[in-house]
């Protein structure tokens, strides 16, 4: 167990080292952010100076060498736009982004999950059939197409929440949040469902394929041979059986989530990570890319470590035979 | 048949129909069965696959899966009907009443509980035990069915034990709350040769200990040597012969029977050739008219493929014959 997360912790950290490695040397082709930073008058020494002084004149293994030895500590430099240092920067757009991808995880999981047990135990349903067409709806239709149609309902029509924006939010330490104020709640509702519809509708259609499946099982036959209630058939055997790729799928989305946010928060105009990598883009703002880059890498790396960790929590096989087991 | 009149059958199908709806017709895999059994009492099931032993088994626990569902007849146990019953109260006889024993062990349990939470929970779900009763039950019920170190091995999960020793761990599950009835389908078809005999025995003795009736349904007639007080010789959803074990081995009336019985080996007699029943059981779609083994069977005549034969009692057994229509005795 511990050789294993020793293990895992060493294949993350190389992978860690890849995706700086790719997105350090793939933002040396978006575009010269000298140019944005000094104005149409600068001369070519000024702009040498420039250059120099944030070392893009170095040779790309002494430039890239720089960054890995600043990153670990910490320092992704200084963001070319906001002249700012770029953890600064993150430290402010962080907690809008994972607040929303947390609100639309829950979302997901909560509303998902039973849908799937539900559609999965009543396959001919009538409000099956219903879920699941709406689920192909969930599934086809692109993110921005839902956001703006919640804007033009909820908020254009309506008038009950807001359009844009995080609302008040409380600041604690440096960490701000919306959960406390209704304001926060009241914008974060259109983003969230937005981001979650599409994680909502695979989640449960993977868990009523996976329950169909399951409760074929000879051990769910078996179960209801020794009499056990439906309740305890359905969620205490066969639920927990579909629980292993329900697990990985929803690790992964989490972090797919975090992707996809760059286009809710567009959108709606949150204040997250999102939509500060897009600018970033625009302005070929390379600290601020890369050091994006590496923290969805690294929160990806975290989530399968995870996602590894709670197989062992739910699937005894896994798990290390101390005790010399069968015969 | 020897009924002792003053002991009431556990249990008593009677005309037993099990029908499935297709899309091109109605199809009858079990058709018009009828047996009972004595308390304390091993009846064998023998037949080929799709005779309809397995449906049999089902409809008596309740587990008959859709579109299958029961046409006709009724199935009493204890003089109560359960064919009918609704599916709260069948699932609360179902593990108190009946037990059942499925074919692989390996599958048979699910492998993210331990076996000692699975036996507590069945427990449970039927006694108003508290937790550490019940978990001391299940440590004795290991005992019972011959697990080494039941306090240990009870923590552990299925996939910690052999193939056998699941076996046994599925036995220790049916016979959980003394159920009256077991119905054990296929118990060692899963099963090395060496362990099959091992747990046969074990069904028998424990079964006969807690005076607890048993279907044991199978395709191996060594098995029914082995097991059973009666045998009940199933052909294309019918009865084809049940009578005492001994009686059908040795003196097989019906001509399926008998032929079944030429196509096993024995040890110590130089059989030259073992005999074998031409073609194969029809389909459930086109059952021949009159008796449904008429295509295969040796020694038919003109009445075998007009009327259908009802069981007729010959000596000791029953079989579904035209041949012994003479002999029957009627009253």
């Amino acid at each position: 167990m511990f050789a294993f997360i020793i293990r895992r912790l060493l294949q993350s950290l190389i992978v860690m080292l890849a995706v700086a490695f790719i997105s350090f040397s793939l933002f040396n082709f978006v575009g010269d952010p000298v140019n944005n930073m000094v104005g149409q008058e600068a001369t070519a020494e000024q702009r040498e100076a420039l250059r120099v002084q944030l070392g893009l004149n170095d040779p790309f293994p002494i430039q890239f060498a720089r960054f890995i030895g600043n990153a670990v500590q910490g320092d992704f430099g200084v963001s070319y736009r906001l002249s700012r240092p770029v953890s600064d920067v993150i430290a402010t757009r962080l907690p809008a982004t994972l607040e929303l991808v947390f609100v639309a995880a829950v979302l997901a999981l909560v509303i998902g999950l039973p849908l799937g047990v539900y559609t999965g135990l009543h396959r001919h349903g009538f409000g099956s059939k219903v879920l699941l067409t709406l689920s192909l709806i969930g599934i086809s239709l692109p993110t921005f197409l839902i956001g703006i149609m919640l804007i033009l309902i909820f908020a254009v029509w309506l008038g009950w929440l807001p359009s844009f924006g995080r609302g008040d939010t409380v600041q604690i330490g440096w960490w701000s949040t919306n959960f406390l104020t209704v304001a926060g709640w009241k914008s974060i509702i259109m983003p969230a469902v937005t981001l979650c519809l599409f994680q909502l509708t695979l989640i449960m259609r993977l868990v009523r394929a996976e329950m169909m499946e399951v409760l074929r099982t000879d051990y769910i036959k078996f179960a209801r041979a020794r009499g056990l209630s439906n309740r305890a058939v359905h969620f205490g055997h066969a639920l927990k059986n579909t629980m292993v790729p329900v697990i990985t799928i929803t690790g992964l989305q989490i972090g797919s989530l975090i992707a996809f946010a760059i286009i809710t928060e567009t959108v709606f105009q949150w204040p997250g990570m999102g939509l500060l990598f897009l600018q970033a883009i625009q302005f070929a703002d390379i600290p601020v890319m890369a050091a994006y880059l590496c923290l969805v890498a690294f929160i990806f790396v975290v989530i399968n470590l995870m996602v590894d960790l709670l197989y062992y929590a739910v699937d005894p096989r896994l798990r290390v035979e101390r005790s010399g087991g069968g015969h | 048949m020897a009924i002792q009149s003053d002991t009431k059958p556990l249990l008593e199908v009677k005309n037993l129909r099990i029908e499935f709806p297709t899309r091109r017709g109605v199809l009858t895999a079990v058709d018009d069965i009828s047996f009972d059994i004595m308390p304390g009492e091993v009846l064998g099931v023998v037949g080929e696959s799709g005779a309809g032993k397995s449906l049999t088994g089902a409809a008596v626990i309740g587990l008959l899966e859709p579109p299958g569902r029961i046409a006709a007849g009724s199935i009493s146990l204890e003089g109560q009907r359960i064919d009918n019953l609704p599916y709260e109260k069948m699932r609360q006889i179902r593990g108190r009443k009946i037990g059942a024993i499925f074919q692989d062990p390996l599958t048979s349990l699910n492998p993210l509980y331990s076996i000692g939470r699975q036996l507590v929970e069945t427990i449970q779900t039927h006694t108003d035990m508290s937790e550490s009763q019940a978990r001391r039950r299940a440590v004795e019920l290991l005992a019972d069915v011959g697990i080494p170190a039941p306090e240990r091995r009870v923590d552990q999960y299925p996939h910690q034990f052999s193939g056998g020793m699941r076996q046994r761990v599925v036995i220790a599950l049916a016979l959980a709350v003394n159920p009256k009835l077991v119905i054990a389908d296929e118990p060692t078809t899963a099963l090395d040769v060496s362990i099959q005999a091992q747990i046969l025995d074990l069904i028998r003795k424990l079964c006969k200990e807690r005076n607890v009736g048993v279907i044991i349904i199978t395709h191996d007639m060594g098995v029914i040597a082995e097991t059973a007080d009666r045998v009940a010789v199933m052909y294309a959803g019918r009865i084809a012969e049940i009578g005492p074990v001994r009686d059908v081995i040795k003196h097989a009336k019906h001509p399926y029977t008998h032929g079944l019985m030429g196509s096993i080996p024995t040890i110590g007699h130089d059989t030259e050739k073992l005999t074998q029943i031409d073609g194969s059981m029809p389909r459930l779609t086109d059952i021949p008219r009159g008796c449904a083994f008429n295509p295969r069977c040796p020694k038919a005549f003109d009445k075998c493929f007009v009327d259908r034969p009802e069981l007729i009692q010959v000596e000791q057994t029953r079989a579904a014959c035209w041949l012994y229509e003479k002999e029957a005795v009627h009253g």
